[in-house]
């Protein structure tokens, strides 16, 4: 059985009256890749904070690879890396600098940091602008040198509060790849907060939907899809003729809850797998079938589907 | 702490403000060059390197009056934007996501800023005491020295308080403009207004003076209220400090005038006057220990967003 690198247990953090996070539970194993999604304002900056000790939990706790971040905050700092929303350098020192200075606050040695430095800089493809001054650097490379800064003292867990925030999508398949690299063959365990789902599904090994403070929705992108799914299987059809009858024949088709066309498309939901009935009854309606596909369920609609019937 | 230590002293030293510190050296060495030579010797105490930082022959006003106006602007320089720029520059959440506590980020920065108060403050006295011994042709007797030295120290704790409180000021206040604008009101009112006040205030507890009692007490009520402001304390300890014969006492109407003439013709030791003052050295730490309770109240538990 890995080790918990992450607890929490009825976190909750209170602003006045207004609950940010709301009695969560929130497991990290090690080597995991943890999705952390929700719109803004649902209390993932705020669970966050609350991990490395940037503020006080109101009531439960959290624990950090073993430690509590409130009590032992060194504990916790020396193992977590951070990478906040919006990373911020001193912009009249090189990158180079401001990487050492990091590497100093860790008491890493002057020699092993410069080894460090130079590895990492050439990992985030920072090289040649390496001694220009922070000021002068683009959102993306600031991200870039955020993401060597966070990995300088060797983490067991990184957190990353939502790093593709105005990123084009170069960088941000850039930094998923960096994730997934990380990951896998470092054994870097990864909590990563975005609003951006469809982005992050892909290298996230289990995803927690957060709404209102609290985790709505957990598991991996399968268990999700089958918990929100009404009824799993999308098919569209690209059909040129046939009128009612085409309609009502797919309709009648069993486990079919929906059908719907907008000019040529037709749009089948089904709750079983019905491509070959479906495909079948066009072809007997005499129309012309010219193309059929499954609809491939991303994230993001199991998102859009689980907000769309909450006002927000 | 040590990391945070070296990087603001290098940024104290880097920055632009530098040049204004440097200015204040400068400041000494103008004076030094000059103050009216002659007529030190004729007007002043007999103790050139003490009369070089009161008298006011040849120079617009003393250097000690100088560093008591213009000294506060330092530390306000040093310490208003010490937190909030760290904040609005998002380096903050960064800084505290290392192993670090939160008290050593403000204690080194503290002390990085009275380090270098420190380097600019000995520079001045020595760069002034420097230039004058070129002129004055004849060295500073162990006496002076000392007294320069519990000067120079007085000057460093002063300065120290504007950094502590623009310091304090920059905990709370999230804009720098803000921060910068509140210090020196702060500063203005402290410094400038509580002399008006003091005034007022003893002329409400002493309303008639009929007699030398009456003076003596409302003079006594204006100096108490008066020594309220950090400025007023550093004028007072430094005064006592500099000047070996009225250096014996801190109020003239508490002493019986018939042997007050007495007094004024003997010297006292460094060591008398440094006594005499060392009320007014511990007030001051001590208010600049409360300004620091404040800010680690409100830093050690705040929230910090990035």
């Amino acid at each position: 059985m890995s080790e918990l690198l992450v607890e929490a247990d009825g976190l909750v953090k209170a602003y006045g009256d207004f609950l940010a996070v709301d009695g969560l539970n929130l497991r990290l194993s090690e080597g995991e890749v943890y999705g952390f999604l929700g719109p803004n304002g649902s209390g993932k900056s705020t669970t966050i904070l609350m991990m490395l000790g940037l503020t006080e939990p109101t009531a439960g706790g959290v624990k950090v690879v073993g430690h509590d971040p409130m009590r032992e905050p060194l504990e916790v700092k020396r193992q977590v890396g951070y990478l906040p929303e919006s990373v911020g350098f001193y912009g009249d020192m090189t990158g180079r600098e401001n990487l050492m200075y990091t590497a100093d606050l860790n008491n890493i040695r002057l020699s092993d940091a410069k080894a460090r430095i130079d590895e990492l800089l050439g990992m985030v493809d920072l090289v040649e602008a390496t001694n220009q001054p922070v000021g002068q650097y683009s959102r993306g490379m600031r991200q870039r040198l955020g993401l060597a800064d966070v990995l300088l003292k060797r983490p067991r867990v990184i957190i990353l509060d939502d790093p593709t925030l105005g990123l084009d999508p170069t960088g941000i398949q850039w930094l998923l790849g960096m994730i997934e690299d990380l990951s896998t063959n470092q054994g870097i365990s990864v909590f990563l907060s975005s609003h951006q789902l469809h982005e992050v599904q892909q290298v996230c090994h289990r995803v927690g939907i957060m709404s209102h403070g609290k985790i709505v929705l957990e598991g991996t992108v399968a268990e999700l899809t089958e918990q929100t799914g009404s009824g799993g299987f999308g098919l569209v059809l690209e059909v040129l003729g046939g009128g009612d009858e085409l309609m009502t024949a797919l309709q009648g088709l069993p486990t079919v809850t929906t059908c719907t066309r907008v000019g040529n498309e037709i749009v089948v939901q089904s709750g079983g797998d019905v491509r070959g009935q479906a495909t079948a009854a066009v072809v007997a309606s005499g129309a012309l079938l010219l193309g059929a596909s499954s609809e491939n369920r991303t994230l993001e609609d199991i998102y859009l589907r689980y907000f769309a019937g909450q006002e927000s | 702490m040590r990391a945070i230590f070296w990087k603001e002293l290098g940024d104290h030293f880097g920055k632009r403000r530098f040049n204004l510190m440097l200015g204040l050296v400068l400041v000494g060495v103008l004076w030094a060059m000059f103050v009216d030579k002659d007529a030190m010797v004729t007007g002043g105490t007999g103790s050139f390197y003490l009369d070089l930082f009161t008298t006011t022959f040849g120079v617009p006003i003393s250097l000690l009056s100088f560093l008591s106006f213009f000294g506060p602007i330092i530390g306000i320089t040093l310490g208003f934007d010490s937190i909030n720029s760290e904040r609005t520059q998002g380096t903050l959440s960064r800084i505290l996501a290392q192993p670090v506590y939160r008290d050593a980020v403000y204690n080194g920065k503290f002390l990085a800023g009275i380090f270098t108060l420190t380097m600019v403050v000995f520079s001045l006295g020595i760069a002034a005491v420097g230039v004058a011994m070129f002129r004055f042709g004849l060295p500073p007797g162990s006496d002076e020295v000392l007294r320069l030295i519990g000067f120079g120290f007085i000057t460093i704790a002063y300065l120290s308080f504007w950094l502590a409180l623009a310091m304090t000021a920059s905990i709370f206040l999230r804009n720098a403009v803000a921060s910068a604008l509140v210090s020196i009101g702060i500063w203005i009112s402290i410094s400038f207004f509580i002399v008006f006040a003091s005034s007022t205030i003893a002329d409400r507890i002493v309303p008639d003076i009929e007699d030398v009692d009456d003076q003596a007490r409302h003079a006594n009520v204006q100096l108490w209220v008066g020594r309220v402001s950090p400025e007023r304390l550093f004028s007072e300890a430094t005064g006592t400090l500099l000047d070996p014969i009225g250096g014996r006492f801190l109020n003239p109407f508490g002493v019986a005038p018939e042997r007050l003439e007495g007094l004024l013709r003997s010297p006292v030791s460094a060591g008398q006057s440094l006594q005499l003052v060392w009320p007014h050295i511990v007030v001051l730490i001590a208010m600049i220990a409360s300004l620091m309770s404040v800010s680690y109240v409100r830093f050690m538990r705040e929230e910090i967003r990035s």
